[in-house]
C-alpha cells in the first residue's frame, strides 16, 4: 500500500464502475425501448385501463418492431447478460475476497 | 490453560463467530432486497428467500478463505482467542443496536471496531496498525457512498432520458426483471464475501486452539454451519433495515431499483477486482441515494441519510468500545468464568434488544407502509402493534405511489414542456 489513499485503484474503480454500473442499467433501458417503440407509439385502452385512467393506457401495441430493432434490442440484452454471466465467473473464480 | 477449558472457550468462540454470522446475514438482506421488496418487483418473503438461497450458494461458490482476521489492521501476534471473542461480541452488538434503529451499517467495519477494541484494551496502541485502520476501513468508508451515488444517479439519469415516453407497465414489468437480476448478483457477492470472514474466524479459532493442523483447510462443517447461519439470518430478514433502505431514504419505484442494484453489483466487484475493497453496505445505500439524486422528481430523504452517516461513523468507536469493555470484563474475571460471563451479558443483551424490537415490530406485513418522515419514519411510525396492516392503509400507499409515478413524469414532461403537467395529476386522483 503506498499512502492514505490508493489513487489509482480508486480511478479505476470510479472509471470502470460508471461504464459498467451506469452503462449496464442504460442498455437495459435502451433495449427495452427498441422493443416497446417510440414515445408516439400507438395505444389501445384494455379493460384493465379502462379501469384505472386512460392516461395509463393499456400494453404499446406496434404492429410488429422491425427486424434492425430486434437484432439491436438483443444486442442490448445480450451484452447485460454476459456482464452479470463474468460477474458470476468471477465470483466463482474467487475474485471477490 | 486445561483441556477442558480450552475446549469450552473455542466453544463459545466458535458459537460466538456464528451467531455474528447470523446478525450479518440479517443485517444485509437489506443491501440486496429492499429495492425490490419496495418496488413490489418481488413479495417480501419471496425476496428474502430469494437472498437467503443465494447467499447460502454463495457460501459455498468460492472457497478462497484467508485465516485472518483484520488483516494488515492489528498486529497479528496480539490475536488470541480471547481478544477475538470479545471483538465478536462488540460486533454482533453493534449490528443489534443500528437494526434496532432500523440504520444500515457495515457489518464488517462493526467486526473490526470489536477486535480493533479488544486489542487495544489486551495489548494498547502498539497491538494497531493505525495507517491500516485509516487505509483499509475509514477512507473506504468515505469513498464508498461517494462513488456509488455517482454511479447510481448517473445510470438512473440515462435510465429516466431512455424510457421517457414509455408507458409506465411496460418499463415496470421489463425493469422489475431486472432489479431481481441485479439483487440476486448482490446477494451472491455478500454470500461469497461475507459468510468467508466468519469461516475465517472459525478456521483461525480452530487452529489457535490446536483442534485442526496450522495448514488445515476450511472443515466441511464450519462451511456449511457458517453458510446455514448466514442464509437464515437473511430469510428471517432485517425488516427494519430493509424498510429504512427500500422506503425511507429515497422514493423508489423499479427503473431506480435496477439501476441502483445494478451500481452496487458493479461497484462491489470491480472494487474487488481492482483490490480497493469497499463495504457492501456502504456501496448499496450509496447506490440508493444515488438513484434518488439521478431520477428527476424523486425525493431523497436527507434526514435520514444523515442519521445513517452518523451510524456509520460510530460503528468503529462504538464496536470498539464494546470490544474493550468485553476484554475487560474477561480479563477482570479470568479465565473460562470471565468468557462465560461476557457471553451471559452478550445473550441478555441481544435479549433486551429483541424485546424492544418488539414494542414497535417491522416485518414482512408492514415492511412497505409509507414512510412519515415528520413522526421518525420506521421507529415512530403509525405501526400497528399486532403488525397487520389495515387494508385501508394498504390501498392508500397504493395511492401514494401512483402518486409519485406521476409526479416524475410531469417532472421529465416539464423539461421538454411537452404535456401540460398539473391537470395529468389531477386525473388521476
Amino acid at each position: 500500500m503506498n499512502g492514505i489513499v490508493e489513487w489509482g485503484a480508486l480511478g479505476q474503480v470510479v472509471v470502470a464502475g460508471l461504464l459498467v454500473g451506469a452503462g449496464i442499467p442504460a442498455l437495459f433501458a435502451l433495449g427495452l425501448r427498441l422493443l416497446a417503440g417510440t414515445t408516439a407509439a400507438p395505444r389501445r385502452a384494455t379493460a384493465a385501463a379502462d379501469r384505472t385512467s386512460p392516461e395509463r393506457g393499456g400494453p404499446v401495441v406496434i404492429p410488429r418492431p422491425p427486424v434492425w430493432r430486434l437484432v439491436a434490442a438483443v444486442l442490448c440484452f445480450g451484452t447485460v447478460v454476459g456482464a452479470v454471466a463474468t460477474g458470476i465467473v468471477f465470483l466463482a473464480a474467487g475474485g471477490h475476497s | 490453560m486445561s483441556r477442558v477449558t480450552e475446549t469450552l472457550l473455542l466453544v463459545l468462540v466458535v458459537v460466538t463467530a456464528l451467531a455474528f454470522d447470523f446478525t450479518n446475514g440479517f443485517h444485509d438482506t437489506g443491501n440486496a432486497m429492499a429495492t425490490s421488496i419496495a418496488t413490489r418487483a418481488l413479495k417480501p418473503r419471496t425476496a428474502v428467500l430469494l437472498s437467503a438461497v443465494l447467499n447460502m450458494a454463495g457460501a459455498f461458490l468460492s472457497l478462497a478463505v484467508a485465516a485472518t482476521i483484520a488483516k494488515g489492521l492489528v498486529d497479528a501476534g496480539a490475536i488470541s482467542l480471547e481478544v477475538v471473542f470479545a471483538g465478536l461480541v462488540g460486533g454482533i452488538v453493534w449490528n443489534l443496536v443500528t437494526w434496532l434503529f432500523g440504520l444500515p451499517s457495515s457489518s464488517s467495519h462493526a467486526l473490526v471496531g470489536g477486535v480493533v477494541g479488544s486489542v487495544l484494551a489486551a495489548v494498547g496502541s502498539s497491538g494497531v496498525l493505525w495507517s491500516g485502520v485509516v487505509a483499509k476501513v475509514l477512507v473506504p468508508a468515505l469513498l464508498a457512498p461517494v462513488i456509488a451515488i455517482g454511479v447510481a444517479a448517473v445510470g438512473t439519469f440515462l435510465v429516466a432520458r431512455l424510457t421517457r415516453g414509455m408507458a409506465e407497465d411496460v418499463t415496470s414489468r421489463g425493469f422489475r426483471w431486472g432489479q431481481v437480476g441485479s439483487a440476486s448478483l448482490v446477494s451472491l457477492a455478500h454470500g461469497t464475501n461475507d459468510a468467508q470472514k466468519s469461516m475465517g474466524i472459525i478456521l483461525l479459532a480452530l487452529i489457535t486452539a490446536g483442534a485442526v493442523p496450522a495448514d488445515a483447510g476450511v472443515p466441511f462443517w464450519v462451511i456449511f454451519s457458517c453458510a446455514f447461519f448466514m442464509a437464515l439470518g437473511t430469510y428471517l430478514g432485517g425488516w427494519r433495515i430493509i424498510r429504512t433502505l427500500g422506503k425511507g431514504l429515497v422514493e423508489i419505484d423499479s427503473r431506480q431499483g435496477m439501476a441502483a442494484e445494478t451500481s452496487s453489483a458493479a461497484v462491489i466487484l470491480l472494487s474487488s477486482h481492482f483490490g480497493f475493497s469497499l463495504s457492501t453496505t456502504h456501496v448499496a445505500t450509496g447506490s440508493i441515494m444515488g438513484s434518488g439524486i439521478g431520477m428527476p422528481g424523486a425525493k431523497v430523504r436527507w434526514g435520514v441519510a444523515g442519521r445513517m452517516l452518523v451510524a456509520w461513523g460510530l460503528t468503529l468507536p462504538a464496536a470498539g468500545i464494546v470490544g474493550a469493555l468485553c476484554y475487560g470484563i474477561q480479563h477482570g474475571v479470568g479465565g473460562l468464568a470471565g468468557t462465560f460471563l461476557v457471553f451471559l451479558l452478550l445473550v441478555g443483551t441481544s435479549a433486551a434488544i429483541w424485546v424492544a424490537s418488539r414494542r414497535k415490530p417491522v416485518d414482512h406485513t408492514n415492511v412497505n407502509e409509507q414512510w412519515d418522515e415528520e413522526s421518525g419514519g420506521s421507529l415512530r411510525a403509525a405501526v400497528s402493534a399486532s403488525g397487520v396492516v389495515p387494508a385501508a392503509d394498504a390501498h392508500r400507499s397504493e395511492l401514494a405511489e401512483a402518486e409519485i409515478h406521476e409526479r416524475r413524469a410531469s417532472a421529465l414532461a416539464a423539461s421538454r414542456s411537452e404535456r401540460p403537467a398539473a391537470d395529468r395529476t389531477e386525473e388521476q386522483r
